[in-house]
């Protein structure tokens, strides 16, 4: 005889509120009393419908009541009855895709030397050797155009400045916002721009320019100078510290046009999180503060190991949980990797690929090459075309068939596949020469960390729902 | 639903499907009918007006012609009369009534 068993989901609490989050379609439903309970009669085993009735009624719940919401789990797929549910894959975009961002590497080169980078630490990817070094302002103009052109229906786009240090090249910055932003007004479109720094060649001039010209600005910083010091540093081995301080200041003091975000690098010796969120949101006056561990293979000193992350993730907790006493009183917290993630949970994002690149963003490198993503520029890996030829479009098809959720067998059983996706080309590519690679290596941090959040979104759902509504809006314009 | 409720975005479109899917047919007895459309299920699956008289007590201002009925026997097994099977044994028996209102008197009997 056919039974009902549970369907796949996570089953989480917040606010004194049952929760699933349904796999795969990344929905969030409360459960009252009844659907609890037939959810908990069916925990590691499967019953047939007699049985779940005959068990609830014993317990005193009516029998039409009872049906109803057997129906209505049914319907949601939070519980299956015979053969199941066969769930619809994940569908490709349909192709050409409009591109949404291009990361602009106006130079690959650093006036810093900090040892974990990507581009020129022990990992790196990237083969620049003989191409240019900072990127000209005719191919910084094609590659804005080539934004323009190539997003087709999208009524505003991005522009991101990236590096080595961005500001190394400023003058291609500056040329390229007022060329961009002329050529977009006529085609009617808006354009946006955002640039990565590290701080240290801050001036006044450039201060002001961004201010003006509403440019988004993220800075490299690794928190207090002890934290930020023992990689970020110049060539002769000097931290940077000291020369950022005071240029970060002046930034947050005169750019009031839009957030200005701090995006930390934590490695094995950096790990205090609330530490250093204290130092960038309360002395140096960050608006917000973004965390990432390092990328890296694993057999480097500064390498984050399994007891490191889980280190990383009670910190990650305690700071997310002093987020959600702010929410709870409708107040800004400046912890984005807690707002970025009740974005997605709000939205019920499920993805078919871990981000965007290779799809409606792309890397530019200075020479022009396009890469997967800022990431891959200058990498014969995930390299995707020129930007003067376009993107190859049989690369990009390949990119994307193997990238897809559907050949990642290894992620078909987690429930955190709807926001995880995988996980970080780059990152799979430094682990395990594949982008498209799983990684493996943090699913356990993954999990843990869309569970708090989850957890977070749940009491703030029965608390102060209204708080919510600020996610509504989908991030992407 | 009554026994979960939505709270993302994704589960109020997960919300809105189910009843899409599953909500187009509803029971009269279930009480008011939902505000969307829908099959309202009670003694018949079609609700067709205005095939007895009108609010005159006559036959002349129906938004359907009495004719219509003889439609619905046959066509949407409104009403279970005995119509022929135009399935499988007679499908051309309306062939001659392109107009029920005029050509009525053309449908026949049949002989099985």
């Amino acid at each position: 005889m056919s039974a009902y068993r549970q369907g796949e989901f996570h089953a989480f609490e917040g606010g004194g509120q049952n929760y699933l989050y349904l796999v795969p379609s990344a929905a969030i439903f409360a459960l009252e009393d009844l659907s609890s309970a037939v959810l908990d009669l069916l925990q590691g085993r499967e019953l047939t419908r007699d049985q779940i009735i005959g068990d609830l009624i014993a317990r005193g719940y009516a029998l039409a009541n009872i049906e109803e919401t057997l129906e209505e789990l049914h319907q949601a797929h939070a519980i299956a009855f015979g053969e199941g549910f066969v769930e619809p894959r994940l569908e490709a975009p349909q192709q050409p895709f409009p591109l949404q961002t291009v990361v602009m590497n106006v130079t690959n080169q650093c006036n810093l030397s900090c040892s974990y980078c990507y581009e020129y630490g022990e990992d790196r990817i990237a083969t620049p050797e003989g191409k240019t070094k900072f990127m000209s302002e005719e191919t910084a103009r094609s590659t804005a155009d080539f934004l323009l052109n190539q997003s087709p229906g999208r009524r505003a786009v991005h522009l991101t400045f990236f590096g080595g240090e961005t500001l190394l090249n400023f003058k291609v910055v500056k040329s390229t916002i007022e060329y961009a932003r002329a050529k977009a007004a006529e085609m009617g479109k808006y354009i946006d721009f955002s640039m990565t720094t590290n701080a240290t060649m801050l001036t006044s001039e450039i201060i002001s320019f961004l201010a003006e010209n509403n440019v988004g600005v993220t800075v490299s910083i690794d928190g207090p100078k002890e934290a930020n010091d023992k990689f970020r540093v110049f060539h002769n081995g000097k931290g940077s510290y000291d020369v950022i301080a005071p240029k970060i200041k002046e930034l947050v003091k005169v750019h009031r046009s839009r957030p200005i975000g701090a995006r930390v690098t934590l490695t094995a010796q950096v790990v205090d999180v609330k530490k250093i969120f204290r130092h960038l949101t309360e002395e140096m006056g960050f608006d917000e503060v973004g965390f990432a561990p390092v990328t890296t293979s694993p057999v480097r000193l500064y390498a984050i190991g399994n007891n490191g992350l889980d280190h990383v993730l009670d910190q990650f907790t305690e700071l997310a949980e002093e987020y959600l006493t702010y929410a709870l009183e409708n107040k800004h917290h400046g912890f984005s990797n807690v707002n970025d993630t009740l974005q997605e949970l709000h939205q019920g994002v499920s993805k078919a690929y871990p981000c965007g690149a290779g799809l409606g963003l792309l890397g530019v490198a200075p020479s022009g090459d396009i890469g997967l993503c800022h990431r891959f520029v200058d990498s014969p890996a995930g390299k995707l075309g020129h930007i003067d030829t376009g993107i190859d479009r049989a690369v990009q098809a390949e990119h994307l068939n193997r990238a897809h959720i559907n050949t990642k067998y290894d992620c078909h059983t987690c429930w955190a596949r709807p926001v995880c996706s995988g996980g970080c080309y780059h990152e799979a590519y430094v682990r395990y020469g594949d982008t498209s690679h799983a990684n493996l290596h943090y699913c356990d941090w993954i999990r843990g960390w869309t569970d708090v959040c989850l957890r977070i979104y749940g009491e703030i759902a029965a608390r102060n729902p209204k708080y919510l509504e600020r996610f509504d809006e989908r991030k992407a314009i | 639903m009554k026994h979960l409720k939505a709270i993302n975005r994704k589960a109020r479109r997960v919300e809105e499907f189910i009843a899409s899917e599953f909500g187009d047919v509803h029971a009269l007895q279930q009480g008011p009918p939902p505000q969307r459309p829908h099959f309202p299920l009670g003694c018949s699956l079609v609700f067709s007006p205005g095939w007895e008289t009108d609010s005159a007590g006559g036959t002349a201002g129906l938004c359907q012609p009495v004719e219509r009925d003889l439609y619905d026997c046959y066509i949407t097994c409104f009403w279970p009369a005995q119509v022929p099977d135009h399935f499988n044994n007679y499908p051309d028996w309306t062939s001659k009534c392109a107009s029920a209102t005029k050509d009525w008197r053309n449908i026949d009997l049949v002989f099985p």
